[in-house]
């Protein structure tokens, strides 16, 4: 893994991490005397896009190595040495961390730069961009470490910035749509995802305690060189540690069980959704388990759980999708169901497919929430759906990059979400099973359909917004980084083109190597026929298109059908809008009775109770019985000195006893 | 100048402290905690000149003086340090001057006598940490118990009387049971060599694990309760919320960050390498007892409405990190539990300095009180902010660093089932719980109650006492190895002899690699359990 340090090789990775931790720094201490948006600004922006360049340069200087030498590790000093234990601060640089670094610095500077004009005015300016770049800083982290340790500094990392960012107005409501109805601040939903997140985390680090049972080291590399021979496939610990592994993914990425935070999250300032609950943190969990690729291949039986929690997700967070009426609640459920897809790749092998996704997603998905955000922006801080419409003409270009993002997440060829999409449909049908693909399909048709219900109520028919509204088009820091977005969610799909298609699937080549020692692990290949793979990308086009036609035939002019349907199963919609009342179970069945526990049981009633009951009912005992021997103490001086002559006999009796005997 | 005066200077500094005090006469106040805090300023000085001089790769015991004291009894003023103990005595020269500086306003009654308190409290405290012969570890463990009483007692809250005795009296019975165990200790032991009475502790350390294990058991025993009182371990933990709650600011930051580590700090020192078979034997109850602390503290945390209280019961769980790392006797335990006891010094003492602070601003602690305070003193809520990250034990910080070591080698260490581990483990979820939603309580939301309004933030002083420990909490989170290498000679020897003494005692005990193998690798495979 070590190769001879050059600059680009060195010193770049280390300049990359480095950057945005400056940033934040400098913005975190200095930027309330700053006392300027376009110093803070500047800082933060520049220091993700001087990351990004070097990202490139590192890139380049990957692609003129020989495959087989495209990773390296770079040390930086021994962080935690005790016992076994070693772990070092350490950055690897490999083909698929290049390509999370690339996506991070790329889109997080876009972001930045949105931001700029986002958060005008806003009294915490400053903060806001020292908490966005001290996120950048530990997603880099969090991608180029070189063993799991340093990833979970990242991992909690990233969960903090999610927690401050969240919290940002931690002075305003927010509405959660469903529980607690209307009772919510912004700091509840930060405490919600850091908390839940928490869980999952615990997961991570248990796996880690298994992990350096098993193999003394955390290094990725020597795990996963020992793993093959120290894991026989399917034993009950790697089968443990692999599960416990994507029990913290389940946190991190949103899945069932634990994606509850993410819809509550949305309560953080719009820029925040794109970067960190959109196209980059959330991520996470499918980066880890497809960097611990090896280890999950050795246990089949979580590649399942993977692909059926994965696929499960995907279908369940689409249907809430459907009647979500916040914009930003819809994309919500929409990254927890794109996210399912990724992880449903991954469970049945397609590591490389997941990882396309990933990076399409993370185009199409930014584009769609910094749209979103500028058609909030627009209406005055409106997010409901339904008190929109007509922007079409207020906001073109807004409106034309919506449009690419919504036909790319739709499946339509040839953009980006098509390609990523249907590599993940053919593995779940060649390498999986009917099922899963037949949910993945269905899951299509409801993507398009929620993504253009939600288009033709913002962008069609007639305004539904208050006359004293007066929407605009975005100013340009917003607009452009909108455009580039959309040239990426329109051309970032032929990065993946299927061989199907005659394409060379140049980054299923370039992770290959990454993938190597796993694939070699995996039973082989299926490769259905050449003809299957046709018709089923027909049918998932077919389903997708059906899908936007629909939805833009119900919305735009059959209203009445939708709220008669509305109606007649109103107990089906309450249902999907309420989020099949997994927080109302959870809070009836976990949090409220810890509390009440904690309370009446534990404090009150052991606490104060048994243990300070009984060291009291001592002392007041011993209160008692001294009232008694104080009756000895009668006050005459006679009585003393005998008590006193008979203590000095006994006393060097036994002195005399015990130092000659 | 040796080294061994070296640290006897250490010792000696705050007593002359406390004396050059008394002897000030009629001064003024400003003069009387000028010169306190130039003491235990110097005091910190010459601890770190210690620091500078101590060699982390040599065994046992280094500066050791010795002068006769009692004769007879071959008793001896008898000190001296391993890294361990370096450590300890880190953190309490440097807390020291910190919590005097951070009392600097709010003492108004009886100055001179405060300072006179504090410092009499450090000399005993650092007297505790440095002692090598039981006796003189006896007396200094007993004495510092009178300053600490006097500070709650005088200095304290409305029902400062009834807590000052509580603490007095709980940490008594367990020192009167560790006397006899001591004079009974000095007797046998020596006897199993045919040598007669001592206190002297490097002798102890060859016969004590010679003693039949029933007679360790009872000594153990003695030992033990008296440290775990001062822990404090679940169920001995009720004295501290109430100490807590009524001592001043001072008393409690010197309290958590230093007090309860002398009962840690008993275990190491005395009750794991005197009694080897018996704390084998013990291992599954005092780690058990460790297990149900961290969660049990947590939750009784979490409901607490005062935010000193929610506090001290947060160090019920902490503490339990540090006795699971204690017993679960692996290197990476043994050292994360070490770590751990100076994490746990910084971070909970720095909270009870910022809840002092509020407490000065607002005269209450109750969580319902405040809110919102985050857009009125923002210096405040950011350093409140670090500190609880710290506490929650978020990697980059201190407390991980520690809390990870723990548990990565308890669920390794052969003594213990892994549910230990596991169950622990959960102890961060609920960390992260309490404090997050006290903070969200008091420092975030709208402002609305109008006594908050016109709270000032943080003054230079104020801001001065915090900067140190924050450093520190985020030295440690980001190169721990600075203190890791102070300890890690001596954790190891400590380990190895534990599983020397015990290689024959127990079939599931590690095999001893034999006398002088001094780095035995870990085995890599897992232990049959």
């Amino acid at each position: 893994m070590n190769e001879p340090a050059d600059t680009v090789g060195s010193l770049y990775p280390t300049l990359i991490v480095l950057l945005p931790l400056l940033g934040f720094l400098v913005n975190g201490l200095a930027g309330r005397k700053l006392a300027s948006e376009t110093v803070s600004g500047i800082i933060g922006s520049g220091a993700v896009g001087i990351s990004f360049l070097l990202s490139l340069l590192v890139l380049v200087d990957l692609t003129g190595r020989p495959a087989e030498s495209r990773a390296y590790t770079v040390t930086l000093f021994e962080w935690i040495a005790a016992g076994g234990l070693a772990v070092n601060a350490a950055f690897q640089v490999d083909q698929l961390s290049v390509m999370m670094m690339l996506i991070i610095t790329g889109v997080g500077f876009l972001i930045h730069v949105y931001s700029i004009g986002y958060m005008h005015g806003d009294p915490a300016f400053w903060r806001f961009f020292a908490y966005l770049n001290l996120f950048i800083f530990m997603m880099l982290v969090l991608v180029m470490a070189d063993n799991f340790l340093l990833m979970f500094l990242g991992w909690e990392g990233v969960g903090l910035c999610s927690y401050l960012l969240i919290g940002f107005w931690h002075t305003r409501k927010f509405d959660t749509g469903g529980y607690p109805r209307g009772a919510a601040t912004t700091p509840d939903a930060a405490r919600k995802a850091f908390v839940v997140n928490r869980i999952g985390d615990v997961g991570f680090l248990v796996a880690m305690f298994m992990l350096f049972d098993a193999t003394g080291t955390l290094d990725f590399g020597d795990v996963f060189t020992q793993a093959p021979a120290r894991f026989t496939s399917g034993e009950p610990l790697i089968v443990a540690i692999t599960l416990l592994l994507f029990l913290g993914a389940t946190g991190k990425s949103a899945q069932i069980p634990l994606y509850i935070w993410l819809p509550d999250a949305m309560a953080g300032p719009t820029p925040v959704s794109a970067l960190i609950h959109a196209a980059t943190m959330v991520t996470a969990g499918i980066y880890m388990v497809a960097r611990c690729s090896v280890l999950f291949v050795l246990a089949p039986v979580t590649m399942e759980v993977v692909a059926i929690v994965g696929i499960a997700t995907a279908f369940f967070a689409a249907t809430m999708g459907l009647v979500q009426t916040d914009i930003k609640k819809i994309l919500a459920y929409s990254t927890v169901s794109q996210l399912g897809y990724m992880f449903a790749g991954l469970g049945v092998g397609a590591f490389t497919a997941g990882l396309f996704h990933v990076m399409t997603h993370a185009f199409f998905k930014a584009l769609l929430f910094l749209g979103a955000g500028a058609v909030i922006h627009a209406l005055h801080d409106e997010q409901d759906v339904t008190k929109m419409g007509g922007l079409k003409k207020f906001m073109p270009g807004t409106y034309r990059t919506q449009l690419i993002a919504a036909l790319a997440i739709a499946g339509v060829p040839p953009l980006a979400g098509f390609f990523s999409k249907d590599e993940i449909l053919w593995k779940t049908f060649s390498e999986g099973s009917v099922v899963i693909w037949g949910l993945g399909w269905l899951t299509a048709g409801l993507t398009a359909f929620y993504m253009f219900r939600m288009m033709t109520l913002v962008f069609e028919g007639e305004p539904r917004f208050g006359h004293d509204k007066h929407p605009h088009e975005a100013p340009a820091t917003m607009l452009i980084p909108l455009v580039v977005l959309a040239v990426l969610s329109a051309a970032g799909g032929f990065l993946g083109i299927p061989h199907a298609l005659g394409g060379g699937n140049i980054l299923e080549t370039w992770l290959e190597p990454v993938f190597e020692r796993s694939s070699r692990i995996l039973p082989p290949s299926t490769h259905g026929s050449l003809a299957t793979e046709y018709v089923l990308m027909a049918l998932s086009v077919g389903i997708g298109l059906a899908g936007v036609i629909l939805a833009r035939k119900l919305y735009v002019s059959r209203r009445d059908v939708v709220d008669r349907f509305a109606t007649r199963f109103s107990s089906l919609y309450a249902l999907l809008f309420n989020k099949y009342y997994i927080d109302e179970v959870l809070d009836a069945v976990v949090v409220r009775p810890v509390k009440v526990g904690s309370q009446r049981l534990l404090w009150k009633w052991i606490d104060a109770g048994i243990i300070d009951g009984t060291v009291n009912g001592c002392a007041h005992a011993l209160t008692a019985l001294s009232t008694v021997a104080r009756k000895i103490q009668t006050g005459n001086v006679s009585n003393y000195g005998l008590a006193i002559l008979i203590g000095i006999s006994l006393l060097l009796g036994f002195i005399i006893a015990g130092w000659n005997g | 100048m040796t080294v061994e005066s070296l640290l006897i200077l250490v010792l000696a500094l705050p007593a002359a402290g406390a004396l050059s005090v008394l002897l000030l006469g009629r001064s003024s106040v400003a003069v009387v905690k000028g010169v306190g805090l130039a003491f235990s300023l110097a005091a910190f000085a010459a601890s770190l000149a210690v620091a500078f001089a101590f060699d982390p790769s040599a065994a046992g015991f280094q500066m050791v003086s010795r002068y006769p004291w009692v004769d007879t009894l071959a008793i001896s003023f008898h000190v001296g340090i391993d890294g361990m103990s370096l450590l300890l005595i880190l953190l309490t020269t440097f807390m020291t001057p910190i919590a005097l500086l951070a009392s600097w306003n709010s003492i108004e009654k009886r100055v001179k006598e405060y300072v006179i308190m504090m410092l009499l409290l450090e000399a005993g405290i650092l007297g505790v940490f440095t002692a090598l012969d039981i006796f003189l570890f006896y007396i200094f463990w007993e004495a510092m118990l009178i300053p600490m009483y006097f500070i709650i007692g005088i200095w304290g809250g409305s029902n400062r009387v009834y807590a000052a005795v509580k603490f007095f009296l709980y940490t008594m019975t367990g020192s009167l049971l560790m006397l006899v165990a001591i004079i009974w200790l000095g007797y046998q032991g020596p006897l199993q060599v045919g040598q007669s009475f001592t206190t002297d502790l490097v002798k102890l350390y060859e016969v004590g694990p010679l003693l039949p294990a029933q007679v360790q058991l009872w000594m153990f025993l003695a030992f033990t309760l008296s440290f775990a009182i001062k822990v404090p371990l679940f169920p001995l933990h009720t004295w501290l919320p109430d100490a807590h709650v009524e001592a001043p600011t001072a008393g409690s930051v010197m309290l958590a960050a230093v007090l309860l580590k002398m009962g840690t700090y008993g275990f190491l020192r005395f009750s794991v390498p005197l009694f080897p078979a018996a704390t084998l034997a013990c291992i599954p109850w005092l780690s058990a007892l460790a297990v149900i602390g961290i969660v049990y503290g947590a939750l009784v945390s979490m409901v607490q409405t005062d935010i000193k209280k929610l506090v001290a019961y947060s160090s019920v769980s902490h503490l339990g990190f540090v006795v699971l790392g204690i017993f679960a006797l692996t290197e990476e335990s043994v050292q994360g539990g070490v770590l751990q006891m100076v994490n746990h010094g910084l971070s909970t003492g720095a909270l009870f300095l910022l809840v002092g602070m509020m407490y000065e601003r607002r005269h209450t602690r109750e969580i319902a009180e405040f809110g919102g305070l985050a857009r009125v003193v923002p210096v405040l809520a950011v350093f409140f902010m670090i500190v609880s990250l710290s506490s929650i034990g978020l990697p980059g910080l201190n407390g991980f660093v520690g809390e990870f070591l723990i548990l990565v080698g308890a669920y390794a260490s052969p003594y213990l089932s892994v549910w230990f581990a596991i169950i622990s483990s959960t102890g961060i979820i609920f960390a992260a719980i309490y404090l997050l939603w006290m903070y969200q309580r008091v420092f975030l939301g709208e402002n609305l109650n109008p006594k908050n309004g016109s709270l000032k933030d943080l003054s230079t002083r104020e801001v001065f006492v915090l900067v140190p420990v924050v450093f520190l909490i985020v030295w440690i989170g980001v190169f721990p190895g600075t203190f890791l290498k102070l300890s890690g000679r001596s954790t190891q020897e400590l380990v190895n002899a534990f599983r020397r003494a015990t290689s024959g005692v127990s079939a599931d005990a590690v095999p001893s690699s034999g006398v002088g193998a001094e780095s035995a690798p870990r085995p890599l495979t897992p232990p049959v359990r």
